[in-house]
């Protein structure tokens, strides 16, 4: 099937090329990363952990908000997200191989990556994540693609799949809740030792994951002969905006106990997030526009008018999709490490080459997705 | 394992397989104990810990950094002259920074005017509930059975998951290659490559061959008491003993093991 991601027209090849550029560059700055080590990057002693790990968290959620489609699908029957709940699934392989990516990228020594596997360790979350991950990544191929096959030749899918499908739902809940587990477990870490991290970050999963789908189906809909049915991307649009809501309810919640109890280890990343500690503001413009976005979003969401026509609903979906990959991709990581535990504050400041690393996976990500979008959309078209 | 069943094991092993076999039984034979012999002057503790008196501290000269100093370079430390890359083992901070959270304005006073403003000195605290250990994913660091949190270089792969869930600032990656940094290199010690995780290791590499750690060493007004503690009657037992001391942060539950004279 693969072949039919080589056949398109002028646009597609166009896309197809320049997400190659990009994956170049990214990697000639990756090549320079590895020469030198991980001191091209803005982490320091202070914020050992950045904008790649940033990215490895918002996207476990992308990966893992195929839920969102397979659930109702395949468990209630919901023939309406028949048509795309395959672009859920492919969706996700990108993500999760953007996850892991960044995960490799993120690495002093990437060389010795296999020790996870040579010395399993039961009691390290990160060793956890790889596991899920890796059967995540697994899962969706696998029942993504035979699927698909079966479609491609008008067959129903096999039965013995279902199993597979049925793993698949508790696995993405795996996935993110694990992710959570590798932040909310850490005694001194005050910005993240929450018992609602896990639950925070299922919700914006399952809003920022189905925004993008949404755009998506927008944008197919606009310039393709595939159209995802109106009626499947309202459905998606309700899922967002319930989502989006708990998912900046959780947040208030959040906020409540620090601010209330004013425990100074938790209440200080707090303020250093919102409105500066010490004269230092790094995060501050990211995070009032993530909290922006999120207004936005939710008085164009929530209000039927506007999330029933296109153009509304797309400024909508971008809002969801923005505002929740400021506060995972860049301000939650972050903000866990400033102040430091000896309450000293280091800001960290992403260097050319270290965001020139992050495009180029993502642009993997989305070469990825758009090979496996173009097969899939080109089977579906041939079999209507 | 002891003698009599390893020696049975091989003669099993022999009889059973033939003496093609004998690789396979040495291989299993051995991996009850370590090949070599320990050095007969180590030092062997059960419970290593250390004491910091900041009443000893006083009396050194203005601005004394003489631990500091000896262990950068017993362990190769790099000087990269900024803070971003910075690698310490054991560094000077102010209370405040020590002890965040444990400030009011008549500590600080106490130690502005009683302990003339003296820094206090930082390290790994060798916790007895290591969150760095629990959250390592290839075992590259780990408690030893003698209380110290020890290193492998070896098997690291910088995925820095125990900076973030050590509570006291302790560790350090290897941002670039340190070696060029390394004022005079001490062939005692490895040097570490890029990539790689390191920390204060109680000075293990000395206990084994019967030495103090380096800073203890160095101390000229003996401030830094190291010892046993699951002996009764070592120095650090008795300074714990006979005077008030406090940890860094012992509400988080990892038990460090670093004891603080005021
Ligand atoms: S002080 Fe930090 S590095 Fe040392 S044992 Fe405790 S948690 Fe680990
Ligand atoms: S950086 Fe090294 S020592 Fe630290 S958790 Fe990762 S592998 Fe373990």
């Amino acid at each position: 099937m693969l072949e039919k991601a080589l056949r398109g027209n002028k646009s597609y090849f166009a896309w197809i090329g320049f997400l190659l550029i990009l994956v170049g560059m990214g990697f000639g700055f990756y090549l320079r990363q590895l020469g030198f080590g991980l001191g091209v990057t803005g982490m320091s002693r202070d914020v050992s952990w950045g904008l790649y790990i940033g990215q490895f968290t918002f996207l476990v959620g992308v990966a893992a908000s195929a839920v969102m489609l397979v659930l109702p699908y395949y468990l209630h029957n919901y023939k309406v997200f028949g048509k795309i709940t395959i672009l859920g699934e492919f969706l996700a392989v990108a993500a999760v191989t953007m996850c892991l990516s960044f995960i490799v990228v993120d690495l002093g020594r990437p060389d010795r990556a296999f020790n996870v596997l040579l010395y399993p360790t039961p009691n390290s979350v990160l060793f956890w994540d790889m596991v899920v991950l890796n059967g995540y990544l697994f899962l969706n191929i696998f029942v993504g693609w035979t699927v698909l096959e079966a479609e491609a030749k008008s067959v129903p899918p096999p039965k013995w799949i279902k199993p597979f499908i049925y793993l698949s739902i508790p696995w993405a809940v795996s996935i993110h809740t694990v992710t959570a587990f590798l932040y909310a477990g850490l005694p001194g870490r005050g910005f993240w030792l929450s018992a609602i991290m896990a639950p925070r970050f299922l919700g914006s999963a399952f809003a920022a994951g189905p925004a993008l789908l949404i755009l998506i189906c927008l944008f197919l809909r606009k310039y393709t002969k595939f159209d995802a049915g109106w009626e499947a991307i309202q459905s998606l649009a309700k899922i967002v905006t319930y989502a989006m809501i708990l998912s900046v309810f959780f947040v208030l919640c959040e906020l409540f106990t620090v601010f209330y109890s004013q425990i100074p280890e938790h209440m200080y990343h707090f303020l250093y997030l919102f409105v500066g500690l010490h004269g230092h503001t790094g995060m501050m413009p990211w995070m009032w526009a993530s909290t922006i976005l999120a207004a936005i979003a939710l008085i164009v969401l929530i209000n039927p008018k506007t999330r029933n026509s296109p153009g509304t609903l797309a400024i909508g979906c971008a809002a969801v999709f923005f505002s929740l990959w400021i506060e995972k991709g860049i301000t939650l990581v972050i903000t866990g490490y400033i102040p430091s535990p000896l309450e000293t504050i280091t800001e960290y400041h992403p260097t050319l080459t270290e965001i020139g690393i992050v495009v180029g996976v993502w642009a993997l990500g989305f070469l990825i997705m758009s090979v496996l979008y173009k097969v899939a959309l080109t089977v579906k078209t041939e079999s209507a | 394992m002891d003698d009599t069943r390893r020696s049975f094991l091989k003669i099993a092993g022999l009889s059973m397989l033939g003496f093609g076999a004998k690789p396979v039984v040495d291989a299993v034979a051995g991996a009850g104990g370590p090949k070599f012999e320990k050095d007969p002057k180590a030092f062997n503790g059960k419970r290593w810990a250390m004491v910091v008196d900041q009443q000893k501290c006083l009396k050194a000269k203005d601005g004394c950094k003489d631990c500091v100093l000896a262990c950068n370079s017993a362990h190769n430390i790099p000087s990269f002259n900024n803070p971003k890359d910075e690698i310490k083992w054991i560094w000077q901070t102010s209370f405040e920074h020590a002890f965040p959270g444990q400030e009011n304005p008549y500590i600080n006073d106490y130690i502005k005017t009683s302990l003339k403003g003296l820094p206090f000195l930082v390290l790994c605290n060798h916790c007895d509930n290591p969150p760095c250990v629990r959250v390592c994913p290839v075992q590259a660091t780990f408690r030893r059975p003698d209380g110290i949190v020890a290193m492998d270089y070896h098997r690291c792969i910088g995925c820095r998951f125990c900076m973030a869930a050590c509570p006291y600032g302790a560790r350090n990656l290897n941002w670039s290659d340190p070696r060029p940094f390394i004022k005079k290199e001490n062939p005692e010690y490895p040097t570490r490559t890029r990539g790689v995780v390191e920390k204060c290791n109680f000075c293990s590499e000395l206990l084994a061959v019967g030495k103090l750690p380096a800073c203890v060493e160095a101390c000229k007004e003996k401030a830094l008491v190291f010892g046993d503690l699951e002996d009764p009657n070592s120095e650090v037992r008795e300074l714990l003993r006979t005077r008030p001391t406090i940890q860094r942060k012992p509400q988080l539950g990892t038990r460090p093991q670093i004891y603080y004279i005021l």
